[in-house]
């Protein structure tokens, strides 16, 4: 990753932190815990970088990592996701 | 194919951050998850066709345990079990991102030997952050569930050694960034930092978990960020700054609503918080309480014409939800008007009372936050409090010598009669007497949150 590239993930990085700050602000206190979860789900995106340590194709250390990765983040992604859901469901309007 | 994946993940991010706008009300809230959970598909689809990847079969094994595990843990969870959940859930987030960083480390190490600065840098932090989410979540799930004491644990040197520890690591990262082979070094920070993670949530007592799940929320998306500056990903980036920023505003507001800094509640807080039992000696008690029994209290109900209901921790314990909701209907068939009065600090997390009550089918718009009904208590016949405590303290408003002074109460001792359910004079989190219960239009209502609720609610059907 070369000095300006990185820079041009800093723009990124910072920017999302201002659209997150703009979004969550607008979320009510009734939400918060369905929020907690399912952005902690979104968290779980780092699966990407699991898939691809993973699939490298030899078996090592890194593989071996990427596959545990795997485990953790799919926990949160299903585990996240799903939860939320069933959370969601029951908020009843009269 | 490449630009393909890369305008794949473009999607993917927008999903996540319309998935988030759609929370912004009960209504769409379901439809928004849903599309974040799109956009995840969509991202792990195009990564799985991704050139660089070769082989299938750890892939397959992985996904398949991860995701049963998730299944079990997200269909079984019990809405009481809701904190220990999130708490778990972000552990296994920040677990994820740090071992990411160091395969990516490690496949540097064993392939070209060839380091950037600003990837070994990311690498670093990425690991200290998901090491810290990791093994701090681990604590503050065995703090909720009850395997790791609830209250604030002190230890020698506290402060010193998280500090000399936090300092170290970054000393290491700066040593590594210089030297990028020295595999020992990476060792070495990821065992401080999994070290820190249990250091620094271990002090935190029960009742400031709010605030503590909240900062790990925030921990494990900048740890998916960091992961993100590691592999070059900007939806990596862009998803974990959006969850970054998430948990940041929940700690904030838990703050706010303890009237506490952030540094106030993770270097250990209240100097008395989480001792329970009796006051301690020397806080004289203020005279007498007035006790009523179930069939005094119904008659008192079966006459008035608004209640504000104010649950608390209590209420989560004792599984009481079902119950109240009961009493609920019950009222509201005699013409009561029913509300709730949602503190932000209530519970074991942000919105875990909401979670409770929709559970048991109270509607969320009879559900009020503390400052859109704080002002209508004077008007209200009677608040019955449910196992909430420091939250109605009038001492936060006028005491200042009270550890609670300045924090946000409900003002439940300006409505006309004030009901406290509670099963015993105790003190709550912060260690101090309430001066509530000694108000004359106070009343006690001994006895667990549901069996409570269950005999009142029988004793009014009976009128």
């Amino acid at each position: 990753m070369e000095g300006l590239d990185l820079l041009m993930h800093i723009y990124v990085f910072v920017l999302a932190i201002f659209v997150g700050f703009e979004l969550i602000t607008k979320v009510p206190p009734t939400l918060h815990t369905p929020l907690m979860s399912g952005s902690n789900a979104i968290s779980g995106i780092t699966i990407v970088g699991a898939l691809l340590s993973a699939g490298l194709g030899e078996v090592n250390i890194s593989t071996i990592l990427g596959t545990i990765a795997i485990v953790f983040a799919m926990i949160n992604v299903v585990g996240g996701f799903l939860v939320t859901d069933r959370m969601l469901k029951m908020f009843k309007k009269k | 194919m490449e630009i393909v994946s890369y305008l794949v993940y473009l999607v993917a991010s927008v999903c996540f951050i319309f998935g988030i706008k759609k929370l912004s009300s009960p209504k769409t809230a379901r439809q928004g998850n849903q599309l974040s959970a799109l956009g995840m598909l969509l991202a792990i689809v195009v990564t799985l066709i991704d050139q660089r990847i070769i082989s299938y079969e750890l892939i397959i094994v992985g996904a398949i345990i991860g995701s049963a595990i998730g299944a079990v843990f997200a269909l079984k969870v019990q809405m009481t079990g809701m904190p220990q959940m999130v708490g778990l859930l972000n552990g296994f987030g920040g677990g994820a991102s740090a071992l990411v960083a160091f395969a990516e480390y490690d496949r540097l190490f064993l392939g070209s030997g060839e380091f950037e600065i600003s990837t070994t840098a990311t690498i670093v932090l990425s690991i200290l952050i998901g090491s810290v989410t990791f093994t701090g979540s681990l604590i503050a799930f065995g703090k909720l569930q009850g395997i790791v004491t609830g209250k604030v644990v002190k230890y020698p040197l506290q402060h010193p050694l998280n500090a000399f520890l936090l300092l170290a690591v970054f000393a290491a990262g700066v040593f590594v960034v210089i030297n990028p082979s020295e595999i020992e070094i990476i060792l070495g920070i990821i065992a401080v930092s999994l070290l820190l993670g249990v250091l620094l949530v271990l002090p935190i007592g029960g009742a400031d978990m709010p605030v503590a799940i909240s900062l790990l929320n925030s921990y494990s998306g900048i740890a998916a960020s960091m992961t993100g500056f590691v592999l070059a990903n900007n939806m990596l980036i862009i998803a974990g700054a959006l969850v970054g920023a998430s948990g940041l505003i929940l700690t904030m507001i838990m703050c706010r609503g303890m009237n506490r800094s952030l540094m106030n509640v993770v270097l250990g807080g209240w100097a008395s918080a989480g001792s329970e039992g009796p006051a301690p000696a020397g806080s004289s008690p203020k005279g007498q309480v007035k006790s009523v029994d179930a069939e005094e209290l119904a008659m008192l109900l079966d006459s008035v014409s608004s209640v504000i209901f104010v649950p608390g921790y209590g209420m989560a314990v004792a599984q009481a939800q079902h119950a109240v909701r009961d009493l609920m209907n019950t009222l509201e068939k005699k013409g009561i008007k029913v509300r709730f009065a949602i503190h932000p600090v209530a519970g074991r997390m942000p919105g875990h009372m909401n979670v409770l009550l929709a559970e048991a089918q109270v509607e969320y718009d009879k559900l009020l936050a503390m400052e859109d009904i704080n002002d209508d208590f004077p008007n209200t016949d009677v608040a019955i409090i449910i196992g909430a405590n420091d939250v109605v303290n009038p001492a936060a408003r006028h005491d200042t010598s009270s550890p609670i002074y300045g924090m946000p109460i409900l003002n439940v001792d300006y409505a006309k009669t004030v009901v406290i359910n509670k099963r015993s004079l105790n003190v709550g989190y912060a260690g101090i007497d309430n001066e509530l219960f000694f108000y004359p239009n106070a009343l006690m209502y001994f006895g667990d949150a549901k069996d409570a609720m269950v005999k009142l609610t029988n004793e009014l059907k009976q009128m």
